[in-house]
Parts: C-alpha cells; structure tokens; sequence
C-alpha cells in the first residue's frame, strides 16, 4: 500500500514545459512592470506571481499527482495566512 | 529484547512526507509573518517603497529568479531519474542544483557587497538620513532576502547530504523520500523567492 | 481481559536497560514514555521555580510601599515569572508530557512517528530553558518588559533582553517539532479499526493543539527573530523613531499568542473528557458535538487576538470585529461544558481524586470563561485593561484550567505511568488546600481590578489594602497545597501500594496495557471494534 503513491513517475517533458511555462510569466511580469500602469501594476506582477507558485506547488512539488489531502491542507494553510492578512488590515485600512 | 532500536527502523514513507509538507507550512507561515510586516509598510508608506526599489537592480533580479526556477527543475527531474533507475543522471541532475544555488549566491554576494558599499545597509548613516518608510524597505529587503539566502544554504546542505545517500545506494528507485522531501524544501526555496522577486525588485 | 497482563515477563519501560547506562538511558531515550516522564520532571523543577517567584511577588504586595523587594527586582520577577510559566510549563505542558507518554498509547501504536525527532525537541526544550533561564545570571541584569516583549521597549530598555528573546525563539523549534510528530502519528498510527470517530477525545484535542503548534509558532518565531535584529542592528521595524509600528508588534505577537492559549486550553479540555466518562461510568454525552467544538475553537481562535490590543489605538472596524470573534469562541467552549455537566447527570460517579480535580477544573474553568466575556466586551475591556481583573481572569483560565487539568491528569494517570498508587487521603487533603488557596489568592483580584488596581505595579495606594492582604494570604495556602499534592506524589513513585492495570476500570486503551507498560506498550497491536467511552 505504501508504495501505491511512486508509481506515477513525471515525464521529463512535462517539467521543461512548465519550466518554460515559468519562464515566461517571468519576462512578462518583468515587462508588465517596466510600463507604468497605476495601481494594476502590483496586481498584475502579483496575479502573475500567483500563478507561478499554483504551477509550482502542482507538478514540481507534485500535489497533482499526490493524494487529495496533501492538496486539501496546502490550500487552507494558504487561506489562513489570506484571513490573517485581511484581518491585520481591517486594523490598517481604517485607522 | 535487546534490539533497541526496533522501533526507530519502522518505515513510513507516506508519513515522512506529510512530515515534510507539515514543517513546509511553518516555513511559509514565517515568511507568512515578513510578508505581513511588508504588506503593513507598503500600504502605510507607498512613495517611499517605490522609490526605494528602484535602488535594487532588476537584471540581477532577473538573472537570480531564472537561475532558481531552473534549478527547481532539475530537481523535480531528479526524483523521476531516480525512479527510472538512473543513478548516475539523478547525481548529476542534483549536483547542477547544488551549482545553480552556488551562482544564485555569488549574485547575492555581489548585490550585496554593492548596496553595503554604497552606504545602504542597516543603521548606516546614509540610511539613516534617508526618509522612514526607505529605511523601512531595505530592512525588510536585508531581513526577508537574508533569511531567504539561509534557507538557500539548509537547501544545499540537506540536498548533499542526499546525494551522499544516493552514492551509497541508500536511496533507490522504490526508497526516495527523503529525495522526495529535499525536492519539497527546494521547491519551498524557490517558492518564496517567486513571491519576494516581484515584491522588492519590479514593483517600482 | 485487563487483569490477564499483568502477568507479563517483559520488563517495563522504568526498568528496562537499554543501550546506554544510569542517566544517559534515560536523556538518550527514544521511547516516547521516557521522553514524557523527562519534560514532567524538568516542568515540574522549573514549575516550582516559577512558583516561588509568584509567591515572592505575592509577599511584596502583602503591604503598599517596599516591603522585600524594589520595583526593578519586582519587574524582572514578573517578567521571568511569565516566561517561564508560559514558554516553559504551560505551552508545552499537555501536550510534552501526557501527549508523549498517552498518544501512541490511548490509539494503539508502539510509539510516535518520529521517535528520534521527539528526543530532540527535548533538548531543544532544555537548550532553549538554558538560554532564556540565563538572562538572569550576566549582562546588565534580567528582563524587565514582562512575557510579552512589547516593542520599542524590548529593544530600548538595558537589560537583558537578547537571550530571554532568543531562548523562547528556540523553544519554539521544540513545540513546532512536537506538533509535527503528534499530527503524523494520529495520521498514520491509529491501531486497525480506530476511524476518526473512534478516536478518544484526549487524542483530537491534541490533535487541534497540532495543528496550532505548527501554524502559529512560526509566526512568534518571526517575529521574535526581528526583536533581534532591532536590538543587533538597528533595523527597525517597530522603532516609531525609524517609521516602525510598535502595535504592528502586537499584531504579529498575538497573532501566535492568543492561538497559544488554545495550545494551553485545548488539551486541557481533552484530560477533562478523558476523566468524566471514566469516573461517571457512562458514555460521554455528545462526543461529536466535542470533537467539532473542538475544532472550532482551534479555528476560530486563530482569529481573535486583536482582543488583547483593545486600548492600543486600532481602528475601529478591527476593535468591532476581534470582539464579535471572541464572543463567537466561547460558544464552543460552552458546548464543551454542557457535555460534561450532561455526561454526569443521572450517572453513578465514582468519586475519586482524578475526578474531584475534574469538577474543580469544571468550577475556576466557568468563573474564568465568564470573566473572560467580559473582557472581550469592547466597553468593559476599556476600564479592565491591564488591572488586577486580567491578571485574575488568566490566572483562572491558565492556572484554572491548563494547571488544574495537569494535576487531574497527573493523578488519573499516575498509576499507569508509575505503576503504583498514590496516598488518596493526602491528594484529597491537598487538592483542597490548593483550592482554597486558588480562590483567595485569585477572587480578590477581580475585585481589585474593579477598583482600579493596575497590574505589574510594585506598589499600591492605601485604598487596595485589605484585599492584598487576603490575596497574599491565600498564595501561601495554595503553595502549601501544591507542597502536600507533589510530596505526596514524589514519594509514592517508590513507596506507594503496586497498582493494577486498570485501577478506574477505564475503557480506553491505555487501560488495556500493563502498568507500567512495557517499552512496546502492547504485546499485540490491539484491533478497535467498539466506541472509546463504551460503558454499556
């Protein structure tokens, strides 16, 4: 039972395209942040940074092809530090 | 009854990982607490962080994000090598990780070494002449890209010490945890910088 | 089935020789028991220390004006008062020393997940009490800032902060260590057939407490580290003098320091379901209404700590919002209460010492909790902040509850993990002096709050008098029951009547095993068919 999960081995070519993948969404946010934007600019660079570490925490730290669970409690440990965020905020945001 | 240590030799792969990933989130959750403290100071001080970024130079940025991200990937690819049963490429898949991380902090030194030399760094008098919310900003970026470059150097250490195992036979194509788990920390490593890259060196 | 093993030829885990000899068998041990009894005897050294302290302080305040003691000595017994019984007794308590020895055993495992990792968070435990502990002995004198390190004063005042600083950041390692090894175990270690729901309760407690160890420690961590930095080179980032935010520091250290009160309450609570059921003989009435307000006050916890900065000048919206979540935390607390009092109607009690801490518990855990609404109430916080009325209200809630839970633990337990029974006469007798003095010592202080009394002050005006007195009084009967309950438990580990397996006819599987239990616990891993409180 134990050795049910390694049987999914990732392809080679999977990683380089992510690996592009990546790449790409660096030189974008590189270039999205050189023109002056206004108050997008930390959004975009942001939303792109986003996606980056979703394709990261996906198929290089494999949580695609792991177990539900695992998926389940990087998500709400990311939800928690949102809340905790938003929370400290409401304190700044209104002072 | 007098193996004593029986109890130590019980193999769980599956519970060493959610291990891993457990002490993955403390990890996150203390960048989690630099990262509130920035978020904090960027709302309360926006001219002073603009300007102040744009001290920071975005090729070495650039370059350094780069050379992490590909390093991520050869050791996401190392752990499928490992399964193929080459021992040899996944050696040397984890050696150019290692590599990638020693250039990744040569640049640092050299950022470093540079905004140390031109008077920035904390407590120096020309930071100290400088506005609040810029003394505010280098040191975060002092704090937050040291503790980075720390994690950077547990990284090499724990993926040495794999490789160690590795050329031993110790770790195999149906025993690599503890590869899988060096993976995991490197891939943290590489995490936080996607999210520290964009925050000192583009929003300008 | 339980008195069949005590017959059993393998030595248990006291007796047991391992690779190493004396002392070294016992501080390089892996075996998660060994491991528990090491942080019990450790907490119960530094406990008495701490102890002391307070009484000390206690002394002073028996009469306004200097009476054994300066206000700078004053100060810095408050603050190493707080630091140790926080860092070093209370967050730790539960879980290190009953979570260790009674988790693998209560789910049916040999030991935890990570034996090796267990025996280290140990000594980062004594590492990290040996370096916050040596603040007091170089440099330009001990701490005077109190537990919470408030910045700008933490890294303003000449003391000597940096190691007391330090010291609670390593002891962080130590409990995030602890808590990764308890949540792998109930992951991975339950014995065949024990599903979730037939966890016992002691277990989900820890459980939850895991959880908050791990997701809340790193943010003190963090926060600590930058303590450092501030004091080391000048980085400041809560110096208002170089654009910090000194209430940004609140922020950051409640966000892990009110969690961390549930880290103390948490499995408190689960001790107190453990002994209701045991000595009502019944099952324990709403186990699934327990283990979700169990969850929910981990939570939802990790959401309310602004409640603790109520005067520091935050927004509105923040002030509005901490107190409506600290009202909402209590609800799962009292479900938890209206479980126990429910379990034990209608049920034929046997009354025994375990169970009389249990309703004691029951009794200071009411009186703190309701206080404690009113301190959450935004109006009545105003006038209460940092008097006499909080110093009452936490000592009721931490000492009340996590210190009145570890004592009923320690007494419904203590037959297991020692295998022999303690003086009951002399426990009861204790248990009552301890808590006739609990309630002198700490009433007072309400009262005292109210009137205005303000805390961490050496001194007083004429008016606080009387219920000083009374309060001092009362201090020194409750150390003289802590004196007769722990002399009376020291000496019977070696001179009290052998105890059989199951002595509370308790259901859980920790009965199940020999006392002591042997180094593997069970002879054969047990199969879990029923419920864990099934007294039908």
């Amino acid at each position: 039972m134990e050795k049910e999960q390694h049987t999914h081995i990732v392809k080679y070519k999977t990683y380089i395209f992510v690996l592009i993948a990546l790449l790409f969404m660096t030189f974008a946010s590189v270039a999205i942040t050189s023109i002056n934007l206004g108050p997008y600019t930390v959004s975009a660079a942001l939303l792109l940074a986003s996606i980056k570490s979703i394709l990261v925490l996906l198929i290089f730290m494999h949580l695609k092809f792991d177990k539900k669970f695992y998926g389940i409690m990087a998500a709400s440990v990311f939800l928690l530090l949102a809340c905790v965020i938003f929370i400290t905020f409401l304190d700044y945001l209104y002072r | 009854m007098s193996n004593y240590a029986h109890i130590d030799e019980h193999r769980d792969d599956e519970g060493a990982k959610i291990g891993m990933w457990l002490f993955i989130f403390t990890e996150l959750l203390l960048f989690g607490g630099l990262f509130i403290v920035y978020s904090v100071y960027r709302y309360i001080n926006p001219e002073a962080f603009h300007l102040a970024a744009e001290e920071l130079d975005t090729f070495t940025g650039t370059v350094n994000t780069v050379i992490l991200l590909v390093s991520s990937m050869t050791i996401a690819m190392s752990i499928s090598s490992i399964q193929y049963k080459n021992k040899k490429l996944t050696l040397i898949l984890m050696g150019l990780t290692i590599l990638l991380a020693a250039v990744f902090m040569v640049n640092k030194y050299f950022e470093w070494s540079g905004k140390i030399s031109h008077g920035i760094y904390p407590g120096s008098p020309t930071l100290m002449e400088a506005s609040q919310g810029e003394i505010l900003f280098f040191g975060l970026y002092y704090a937050m890209t040291g503790l980075h470059a720390l994690h950077i150097i547990i990284g090499v250490a724990f993926i040495a010490y794999v490789m160690r195992l590795v050329v031993k036979n110790e770790v195999q194509h149906d025993n690599f945890t503890i590869l899988e788990n060096s993976g995991l920390y490197w891939h943290l490593v590489d995490l936080i910088w996607i999210f520290l890259f964009p925050l000192f060196y583009l929003i300008t | 089935m339980s008195d069949t093993v005590i017959q059993n030829h393998e030595p248990n885990y006291l007796e047991y020789k391992g690779r190493y000899k004396g002392i070294f068998a016992w501080i390089f041990s892996t075996d998660h028991k060994r491991i528990g009894l090491l942080y019990l005897y450790s907490m119960l050294v530094l406990f008495s220390v701490a102890a002391i302290l307070g009484l000390l302080m206690k002394i002073e305040l028996i009469a306004p004006g200097k009476t054994i003691m300066d206000a700078q000595t004053y100060n810095s017994f408050f603050t190493l008062h707080g630091i140790t019984m926080i860092f070093l007794i209370v967050v730790p308590g539960l879980p290190a020393v009953f979570g260790n020895f009674f988790l693998p055993l209560m789910i049916g495992a040999k030991d935890v997940a990570f034996p090796k990792l267990n025996l280290l968070s140990w000594w980062i435990y004594i590492l990290g009490a040996a370096v916050a502990l040596s603040s007091q002995f170089f440099g330009d004198g001990p701490p005077d800032t109190g537990w919470t390190f408030y910045a700008p004063y933490s890294f303003r005042t000449g003391t000597n902060m940096l190691p007391a600083v330090t010291g609670a950041f390593i002891l962080g390692f130590s409990s995030i260590a602890t808590g990764i090894n308890f949540i792998v175990t109930i992951h991975r270690m339950r014995a065949p057939g024990m599903t979730w729901m037939k966890m016992p309760l002691f277990p989900w407690a820890l459980y939850s407490t895991s959880w908050i160890q791990v997701l809340a420690t790193p943010i003190v961590g963090v926060t600590l580290l930058m303590i450092v930095l501030e004091r080391t080179m000048q980085i400041g980032f809560f110096d208002p003098a170089l654009g910090g935010d000194p209430i940004l520091y609140q922020h950051l250290f409640w966000i892990y320091s009110h969690p961390a009160v549930y880290i103390m309450i948490l499995p408190a609570m689960g001790v107190i379901s453990e002994i209701i059921p045991t000595f009502a003989r019944k099952t324990i009435f709403g186990y699934k209404a327990i283990v979700v307000s169990t969850l929910a006050i981990a939570f939802v916890g990790y959401f309310v700590w602004g409640h603790h900065m109520f005067t520091s000048g935050m927004s509105g919206t923040a002030l509005y919002t901490f107190s409506i979540l600290t009202f909402l935390v209590a609800i799962p607390s009292a479900i938890k209460i209206f479980n126990w009092v429910a379990t034990l109607h209608k049920a034929s009690i046997d009354i025994q010492t375990p169970f009389l801490w249990a309703l004691c518990f029951l009794f200071v855990f009411m009186i703190g909790g309701l206080s404690g609404m009113v301190l959450g109430a935004l109006s009545a916080n105003v006038h209460l902040h940092d008097t006499a009325f909080v110093v009452a209200h936490f000592h009721f809630i931490v000492f009340g509850g996590t210190g009145y839970a570890f004592f009923g633990a320690l007494h419904y337990w203590y037959p297991k993990m020692f295998g022999r029974m303690y003086d009951k006469g002399w426990a009861n007798i204790g248990l009552a002096v301890f808590f006739t003095g609990f309630n002198t010592l700490y009433l007072p202080m309400f009262y005292l709050g109210m009137i205005g009394m303000p805390r961490r002050y050496y001194d007083y005006v004429e008016e606080f008098h009387g219920p000083n007195i009374v309060s001092s009084f009362g201090a020194m009967l409750m150390i003289s029951g802590l004196v007769i309950i722990i002399t009376n438990l020291v000496r019977s580990a070696r001179k009290g009547e052998i105890a059989e397996a199951d002595p509370w006819k308790g259901k859980t599987l920790e009965w199940t095993t020999a006392s002591p239990p042997t180094l593997e616990n069970f002879d054969e891993i047990p199969i879990v068919t029923k419920l864990p409180y099934d007294y039908e």
